[in-house]
């Protein structure tokens, strides 16, 4: 389970949605692997202002992956320019400025995107109930006496 | 009446839950087809857009947009498994009554063949405000601007599908699904298949399985025409289009203004 999907996710049980607490569930006795993917920076550049920052921060924090930055990244800043001689030209004279993914967009990319949660649990922090991760499946079912 | 037990949640684990686990890696066989409205739907979204498939099943509506994010949650664990292949998105395993997401977030919702499976009107009505919950509110009394939702429910008005219900019918059925016995050297293996692509028509087909054929009856509530309109009115929601597809009525719906 990407570690994005938390962004989206809090206590199944109806009673703790409205705690703040609730938000975000904490991973604990986390097992993480990485699943490459392709980095699409329009998608990185929408996604940017639905991030609850501070709690992603906390998260990644709390699984001891290195430290997110104190803000939210500028969506400007997930593009940077290169120069670039074009394929096939031999004199060198012809150079081309492109748009490639920035280091903080990759950065982005990889805890977001390609770091996920194997094995595990989600903990929510108003009631304490355990929400287990098995094969990168998050299970959500409640008890009887809970629904 | 399709049967005499009190409805609610434990006719529906036995009816249809316990079903869809057992029957689930031959139903998902038979469900790789996207309903056409459903793809124009989302493949109408905005890249990076952030939505919730709330039934998604074995997720095939997964594949149909790879520049949105999805959260898709299956009552099924057998299904959810068979959805995870599709690592562009996320999946859980959730209860659509008890989704582990927060309020007013989502760009859009789909729901598609999931609220026929409740057995009470109340569930019923209550699966949609679900749904609609977890959109993010428009910001003006009659704006779109807010988060979708796509609802798509089973058809009482299918008279030309090899069911043959229609208006008047009893709404509240139980369809079986066959699980075939192997057989020894079935030459007609592949036209079975072939046939099977026409998934609305052959909800009860299924192959594999050992010896026996093996029947599993799943509830469903059967729409008539305005009956998924007025669940959604009486969720809160307004609906911004609806039709009829393929023996399935659909609607496409916003919360209304956050007050
Ligand atoms: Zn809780």
């Amino acid at each position: 389970m990407k570690l994005l999907t938390l962004n989206f996710l809090t206590c199944a049980i109806k009673t703790c949605k409205t705690s703040p607490s609730s938000f975000p569930l904490h991973p604990q006795d986390s097992e993480l692997e990485i699943v490459e993917a392709d980095i699409n920076v329009l998608f990185l550049r929408n996604m940017l202002p639905r991030l609850m920052w501070n709690e992603l921060r906390l998260i990644v924090n709390e699984l001891g992956l290195p430290s997110l930055p104190e803000t939210a990244p500028d969506a400007s800043s997930l593009l940077e320019t290169k120069l670039q001689v074009p394929e096939g030209d031999t004199t060198g004279l012809n150079i081309e400025k492109i748009e490639v993914p920035s280091q903080v967009a990759k950065d982005l990319h990889r805890v977001l995107l390609e770091t996920c949660i194997r094995e595990g649990k989600l903990v929510c922090g108003n009631c304490g109930h355990e929400y287990k991760v098995m094969e990168g499946v998050a299970n959500f079912l409640l008890p009887g006496h809970l629904v | 009446m399709a049967d005499k037990e009190p409805r609610g949640e434990a006719y529906e684990t036995q009816h249809v839950h316990t079903v869809y686990e057992e029957i689930a890696s031959h139903f998902s066989s038979t469900r790789y087809k996207p309903w056409p409205i459903v793809e124009s739907f989302l493949k109408g979204l905005p890249d990076g857009s952030i939505g919730a498939d709330v039934g998604c099943g074995n997720g095939k509506y997964l594949a149909v947009n790879p520049r949105v994010f999805i959260v898709g949650s299956d009552r099924s664990t057998n299904l959810v498994k068979i959805a995870k292949a599709y690592h562009s998105h996320s999946v859980i395993v959730a209860d659509s009554l008890s989704l582990p997401h927060p309020s007013k977030t989502f760009d859009f919702a789909i729901s598609i063949a999931v609220i026929h499976h409740l057995s009470t009107p109340e569930r019923r009505i209550e699966a949609v405000r679900a749904v609609l919950d977890i959109l993010r509110p428009p910001s003006s009394v009659q704006g779109d601007e807010g988060g979708k939702a796509l609802i798509y429910v089973w058809a009482l008005e299918q008279k030309d599908s090899r069911r043959g219900w229609d208006e008047g019918h009893e709404q509240d059925v139980m369809v079986p699904w066959v699980l075939k016995g192997k057989r020894e050297k079935k030459p007609s293996k592949k036209r079975q298949s072939d046939d099977q692509i026409s998934e609305d028509r052959d909800r009860d087909r299924g192959m594999g399985g050992q010896g026996e054929d093996k029947t599993f009856l799943r509830y469903y509530h059967l729409y008539r025409k305005g009956e998924l309109e007025g669940d959604i009115e009486e969720a809160g929601g307004r609906i911004l289009g609806s039709g009829y597809e393929k023996d399935n009525w659909w609607a496409i719906a916003v919360s209304k203004m956050d007050s």
